[in-house]
């Protein structure tokens, strides 16, 4: 993920003008021959595309995480047999998997906080900077913001490098520190620590800039009235401000944790392909089950288990946005 | 600059307290640019030099010459056309098809009132949460059994999926900011459905049209795990030619950033042109005060 990553700036929506109420709502096709079938007309093909192209495929992921699937079955030269919960139960049973579990959770948890805190304390610092340093600044975070995962991940594999990583001479530079020739990647937690660093600098962008336009729809009176009641800057962000942007906070959190448990291509490219055993994540364990070790089946499963585990923050984060939605 | 006016109205004891405080936020300000800005000035830094300083354990952080030698040499070292004509024909075909398919949807859902309405939203919404590398596995064993497998036309219609709830979803935040007056004006001054939305809606809506769309070219263009699997060596497309520059061998990384540069400049270049329009589409109203 990144913020470049499958979603969109765009579907947090501008936070909130009201556009005056509409008193009489008007009714399907008003004025026309235009029936009930007409939206479900206009939706068809949009939903044809959907249905075939990702419902199918959804389906299929269910099934085939109850059958047996390796390569014989992949070429044909065996039907796929039912063996109901034979992948999940080796699944669930492998020590390994829980450690991949584990890993996510603290890595997608701290990319999450990083970025959430990062995002919330630049936007603040945006509000209070110079205007010309205001769009250095901006102009900065946009095109890192835009962009591709996968040209920003060369780029910090060239930055960490081993041998001649500009990270590594710079930090040596620093009175008794001696890094010439660190490898990075030579550990999991160091080596994921850079990952997440990558993951965060491509995150924080979007979550500045939406923050950013939440900030200015705060009311000023609301803050001034605040301090003269007697609160610090402390007080006036933590009573004024933050209860405003929650709404906000909350999208940008959810939507966070979707993509930073979903981070694959930042772990893959790092590693060449090949992540180590120490490096897996849950999407790059299923990816290796699958087309490394060719159990699709159980590469299935655990992908489906990490749909299981995310449900939870989509819940939240669909429930947010239905309000909104109702709001316009 | 802007400190000194706002100063000027003030007490003098206030004028220097505020001043400090502000010169103390653009120091914070001044490092906070640098350090989220070095690795875009890194690549560039690298791609421009001379391929020998690259390879220096301590490098010089200013350039140290100019040379477009790792271009060539990006260039060379595995066909870059032929890549990058693919991602543009995945890409405009994914948006073309996308942006007609999802305006149509978009206005299904921001204008008619109709049972089940909910349902097909949150579907929307449901189908875009569903992470993408949880569907590889299926996706590439469908398209393996309808011999889509190495197919441009695999690659675009998987694309679709992901570029298709979002362009649904945008567009219908830029329909629902068109006063629905306009059109009912024009119906009552004789037009029909069909020609309110060509006449009035649909001009309102081409800028946002034109956002999303760039949007979404650039999300097809940056994918890179659905370009990797479905696709063979010889048909790659530009995010995974950019893996070329790694062998067994090493990295070349030089030649490698240069092109970074290529495949990073003309997206973000869009992506900055994109930003400004996306904002003025969603706050511009078309009836104003």
């Amino acid at each position: 993920m990144s913020a470049a990553d499958t979603t969109t700036p765009a579907k947090v929506p501008p936070p909130r003008q009201a556009p005056p109420p509409v008193t009489k709502r008007p009714t399907a096709g008003r004025g026309t021959k235009g029936t009930a079938a007409t939206p479900w007309l206009l939706l068809a093909p949009c939903l044809l595309v959907l249905v075939l192209v990702m419902g199918y495929p959804l389906l299929r992921l269910v099934t085939l995480s109850f059958q047996k699937f390796g390569q014989s079955q992949l070429w044909g030269f065996q039907p796929a047999e039912n063996v109901g919960f034979d992948n999940f139960t080796a699944v669930l049973g492998d020590d390994e998997f829980w450690t991949v579990v584990i890993r996510t959770i603290v890595f997608a948890g701290g990319a999450v906080v990083l970025t959430m805190v990062i995002g919330m304390l630049l936007a603040l610092l945006l509000q209070k900077v110079s205007g010309w340093l205001k769009t250095l600044i901006n102009i900065v975070l946009v095109a890192s913001w835009g962009m591709p995962v996968i040209v920003a991940t060369t780029v910090f594999k060239w930055l960490f490098d081993t041998d001649y990583g500009v990270f590594n001479a710079l930090l040596s530079k620093l009175p008794g520190v001696d890094m010439v020739g660190h490898n990075w990647f030579a550990s999991g937690p160091q080596g994921l620590a850079v990952i997440m660093l990558l993951v965060v600098w491509g995150a924080v962008p979007f979550v500045v800039i939406t923050l950013s336009a939440g900030l200015t729809q705060v009311p000023k009176e609301l803050e001034e009235a605040a301090r003269l009641d007697g609160a610090g800057a402390w007080g006036v962000f933590r009573f004024v401000t933050l209860p405003i942007l929650k709404p906000i906070i909350v999208m940008l959190t959810t939507l966070s944790v979707i993509w930073d448990m979903g981070v694959f291509p930042q772990v893959f490219v790092m590693r060449n392909g090949h992540p180590e055993a120490e490096f897996q994540v849950l999407n790059t364990y299923s990816y290796d089950r699958a087309f490394v070790v060719n159990d699709y089946a159980q590469g299935s499963a655990i992908a489906l288990l990490t749909v299981l585990l995310l449900l939870g923050v989509v819940a939240v984060y669909m429930r947010q946005m239905l309000k909104i939605g109702e709001v316009e | 600059m802007s400190t000194a006016t706002v100063a000027k109205t003030d007490g003098a004891p206030v004028r220097t307290a505020r001043r400090t405080s502000r010169l103390g936020w653009n120091l914070i300000g001044l490092l906070v640019f640098l350090t989220a800005g070095f690795p875009l000035y890194w690549m560039l830094n690298t791609a421009f030099k001379p391929a020998k300083d690259a390879i220096d354990p301590d490098p010089s952080l200013l350039p140290t010459g100019l040379t477009f030698d790792n271009f060539s040499r990006a260039l060379n070292i595995a066909d870059f056309w032929g890549p990058v004509g693919r991602s543009l024909i995945v890409s405009l075909a994914v948006v073309l098809i996308g942006i007609v398919v999802g305006t149509l949807a978009a206005l299904a859902i921001s204008r008619f009132a109709f049972r089940g309405r909910k349902i097909v939203i949150v579907g929307i919404l449901a189908v875009q949460m569903v992470p993408l590398v949880a569907m590889i596995i299926p996706v590439f064993l469908l398209l393996n059994d309808l011999g889509q497998y190495d197919r441009l036309t695999g690659l675009i219609i998987t694309y679709l999926t992901f570029i298709l709830p979002f362009t649904v979803w945008t567009l219908r935040g830029f329909i629902v900011n068109i006063p629905r007056e306009l059109e009912e004006a024009a119906m009552v001054d004789g037009c029909s459905r069909t020609g309110a939305f060509i006449r009035v809606v649909f001009p309102l809506l081409a800028p946002g049209m034109v956002a999303t769309s760039v949007y979404g070219f650039i999300q097809a263009w940056n994918e890179y795990l659905y370009a990797l699997m479905l696709l063979s060596q010889k048909n790659q497309t530009a995010t995974v030619w950019l893996g070329n520059f790694t062998t067994k061998h090493g990295t070349e990384y030089a030649p490698m950033m240069a092109g970074a540069t290529m495949m990073a400049v003309p997206i973000v270049v869009l992506f900055l042109l994109v930003q400004r329009k996306m904002a003025a589409g969603l706050t511009a109203g078309a009836v104003k005060g």
